[in-house]
């Protein structure tokens, strides 16, 4: 059990590491920060934001008293650094930050007001848009609204809390690297349920431990690096991509078989958005065999049927070879 | 009459007592992962039970592995698994023409068991396929699928655990088949049940096989 338990720890340990670590390394910057010459995004909006940046960019800012002359260091709170790399990856790279935060934010400090600052939601600009009917907000809204942590709205909860504004990046979607998805799927859910301190700021709750709860899930490594949360948490909908709306606990999915089989719900999940073209060949499940091997549900037709033909015709063999003994021991009683 | 031969010490009759049980479980515990339903959870047995039961019987079909192995090094028995390139082709096929039809003509074996060479040239080939190919391979691919970090990632974009996987279940099934003709050929004694009584006993009765 305790290696069980030190196995999960490194791979959630991990997890946070790859999705947090950019977060650390920054230095305080003398020079001015330029997009590299790798980055093929170079936004409209890069001078500008720097305003922000210079202070947000790093664990490190500062500001300097102009009558008296000083200049002051300090830390800036790891939950207000942006990471700039990873911003200008998310999909609302194109942004300035003031497109969503007031323009009283160029003043520091900033007032006390802007603390209650309100916020758009997806919806708002999203709702009802043409150009992003594949993405089926307003489905994707209703669910949320009947998910478990609506009730938790009123603490704050939001669409934002699992997308963060500054990193959220449309995976599954076109994902080339299915673990990669499933790593930031994961992580999503880990930002507060692997990390009380976020945890506590909406709920009331004492600390879930996530290992014990899921401890009748053998090699949970291995589950929880190639299936995501929400593939047992969620109840799956045909009408979107992903589905968004997390169910009490008891309704999660805890039967083996939902996915060790030939019918699996990952093919209505996981594997949904690669599975349609990929039918055909023999092999029932072509998509997850590329990506992973799911016991139950890998089954081939051809082997399948070419199997029980070797068997059948053993046991024709088998049924053969025996008449003739039979009739020979016949003969020899017969002699006798 | 018949003499007596000793020809399975105890611990190779430990052995394969031992083998012939995990496999048959392997076997049943296999076939039921592979077949899971989806309605009720089990095919033969319940899917996690399946499971458990499958990894603690390839744990212990792979010591007696081992130990068969060993075994086979340190005693002369291993000798029995020598095949002699030069003449098997020639022997198989003599053997194979007493199977189909020679030993309904009465015709005497072709191979008597000696404690020198206990297996018939068909015997022979077909165990040291079974047990120095189809269970190495065996073993191997089943070591890489419960552990599949170490598996190899991928060869040219197909999934390594996939390829695992199909060699494992392909391995299983042929050396299923091998079990089931096994079973047959071992009722070709002197009466249907002799072979057995001697892999039970240790002693062969040598007037026929
Ligand atoms: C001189 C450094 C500095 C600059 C420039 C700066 N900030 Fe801040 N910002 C801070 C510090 C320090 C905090 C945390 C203390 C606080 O809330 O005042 C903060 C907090 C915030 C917060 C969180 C407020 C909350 O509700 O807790 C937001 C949002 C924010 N800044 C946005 C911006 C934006 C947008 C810009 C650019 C227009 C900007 N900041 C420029 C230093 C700066
Ligand atoms: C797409 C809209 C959007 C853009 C663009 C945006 N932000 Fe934010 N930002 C938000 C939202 C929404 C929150 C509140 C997050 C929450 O409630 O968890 C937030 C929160 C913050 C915070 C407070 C820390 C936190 O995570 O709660 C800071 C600091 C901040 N933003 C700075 C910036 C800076 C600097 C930029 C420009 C590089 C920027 N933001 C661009 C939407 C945006
Ligand atoms: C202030 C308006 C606004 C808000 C609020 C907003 N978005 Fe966006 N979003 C946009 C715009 C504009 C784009 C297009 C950006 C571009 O093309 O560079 C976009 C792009 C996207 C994309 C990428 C679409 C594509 O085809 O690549 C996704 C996904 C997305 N937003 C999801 C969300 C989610 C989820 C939320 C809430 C958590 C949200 N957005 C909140 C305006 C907004
Ligand atoms: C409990 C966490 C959670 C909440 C709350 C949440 N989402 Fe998501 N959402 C996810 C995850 C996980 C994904 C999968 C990300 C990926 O791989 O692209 C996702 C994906 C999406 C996508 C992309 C789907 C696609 O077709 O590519 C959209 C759009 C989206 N969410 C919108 C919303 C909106 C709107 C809200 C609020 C009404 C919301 N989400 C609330 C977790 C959440
Ligand atoms: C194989 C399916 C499966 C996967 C994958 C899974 N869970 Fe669960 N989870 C369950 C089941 C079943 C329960 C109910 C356990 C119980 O009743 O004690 C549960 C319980 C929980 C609970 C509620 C505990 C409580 O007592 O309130 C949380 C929170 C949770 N899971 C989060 C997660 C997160 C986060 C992930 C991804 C890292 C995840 N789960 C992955 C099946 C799963
Ligand atoms: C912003 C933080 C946050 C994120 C992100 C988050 N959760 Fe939660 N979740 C909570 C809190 C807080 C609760 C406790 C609610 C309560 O008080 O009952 C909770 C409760 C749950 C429960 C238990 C419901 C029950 O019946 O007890 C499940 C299951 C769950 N979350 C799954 C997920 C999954 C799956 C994801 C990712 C897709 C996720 N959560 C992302 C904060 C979060
Ligand atoms: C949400 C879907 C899901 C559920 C529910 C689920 N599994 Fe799995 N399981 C998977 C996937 C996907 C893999 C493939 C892992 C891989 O590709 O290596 C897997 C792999 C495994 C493996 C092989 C792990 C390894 O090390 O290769 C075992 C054993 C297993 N599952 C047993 C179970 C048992 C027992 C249960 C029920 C208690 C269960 N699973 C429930 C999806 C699931
Ligand atoms: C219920 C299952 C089995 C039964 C009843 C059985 C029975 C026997 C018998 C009677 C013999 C002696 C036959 C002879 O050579 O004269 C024998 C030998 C042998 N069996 Fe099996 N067997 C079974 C399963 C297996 C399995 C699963 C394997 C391997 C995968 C296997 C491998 C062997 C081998 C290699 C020998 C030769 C032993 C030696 O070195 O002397 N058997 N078996």
């Amino acid at each position: 059990m305790n290696f069980k338990f030190f196995r999960i720890s490194v791979l959630i340990l991990l997890v946070n590491f790859i999705f947090t670590s950019n977060s650390f390394a920054f230095k305080p910057r003398k020079e001015e920060w330029k997009p590299k010459d790798t980055t093929n995004f170079v936004s409209k909006f890069y001078k500008e934001n720097e305003n922000c940046l210079k202070c947000h960019g790093q664990k490190v800012y500062e500001y300097s008293n102009e009558s008296q002359g000083t200049t002051i260091r300090h830390n800036m709170n790891i939950e207000r650094v942006i990471n700039r790399d990873i911003f200008y990856q998310s999909n609302h790279k194109s942004f300035k930050c003031t497109d969503c935060h007031s323009n009283e934010y160029s003043k520091f400090p900033h007032s006390g007001e802007l603390r209650m600052e309100a916020i758009y939601n997806c919806i708002d600009c999203h709702g009802n848009d043409e150009k992003y009917a594949k993405f089926h907000f307003e489905e994707i809204e209703a669910e949320y609204q009947q998910s478990t942590h609506f009730k938790l709205e009123k603490d704050g909860f939001t669409c934002w809390k699992c997308h963060n504004p500054h990193t959220y990046q449309i995976s599954i979607r076109n994902s080339e690297n299915l673990k990669n998805t499933i790593a930031y799927d994961n992580s999503i859910c880990l930002n507060c349920h692997s990390n009380f301190d976020k945890f506590q700021l909406l709920s009331d709750r004492d600390e879930i431990n996530l290992i014990q709860k899921h401890e009748w899930l053998p090699n949970q490594t291995a589950h929880f690096q190639n299936v995501r949360c929400i593939e047992c948490h969620t109840k799956t909908n045909d009408r979107i991509l992903v589905a968004h709306m997390i169910m009490p606990k008891d309704s999660a999915v805890r039967k083996c078989n939902e996915c060790h089989s030939q019918s699996s719900i990952l093919m209505a999940s996981l594997y949904k958005f690669k599975s349609k073209e990929q039918r055909k060949d023999g092999f029932f499940n072509g998509v997850m065999l590329n990506e992973s091997y799911v016991i139950g549900a890998n089954r081939n037709e051809y082997l399948n049927n070419f199997s029980l033909l070797i068997f059948a015709l053993i046991i024709g063999v088998i049924g053969v070879h025996t008449f003739f003994r039979m009739i020979k021991v016949k003969s020899k009683s017969d002699e006798s | 009459m018949s003499h007596k031969l000793y020809l399975y010490p105890k611990w190779i009759r430990l052995w394969h007592a031992t083998n012939a049980l995990m496999f048959i479980i392997l076997i049943i515990t296999g076939i039921s992962m592979q077949y899971t339903d989806k309605e009720t959870n089990y095919f033969i047995i319940r899917f996690d039970r399946a499971i458990l039961l499958h990894n603690f019987a390839a744990l212990i079909i792979t010591i007696s592995y081992i130990l068969f192995v060993t075994g086979n090094v340190l005693t002369k028995n291993g000798k029995q698994y020598r095949i002699d390139w030069k003449k098997i082709w020639k022997e198989l096929f003599i053997q194979f023409k007493f199977y189909s039809y020679g030993m309904f003509k009465s015709e005497p074996h072709p191979f008597p068991v000696t404690e020198e060479r206990k297996f018939n040239p068909l015997q022979q080939f077909v165990y040291v396929l079974a047990m120095y190919i189809g269970m190495p391979l065996l073993i191997v691919s089943g070591v890489g699928l419960l552990f599949p970090e170490i598996t190899i990632k991928g060869i040219f974009g197909i999934s390594g655990l996939l390829l695992t996987d199909v060699l494992h279940i392909t391995m299983g099934f042929f050396l299923s088949i091998f079990m089931i003709i096994h079973l047959y050929t071992c009722t070709l004694g002197s009466k249907p049940t002799t072979l057995f009584k001697g892999m039970i006993t240790g002693y062969h009765e040598a007037d026929e096989h």
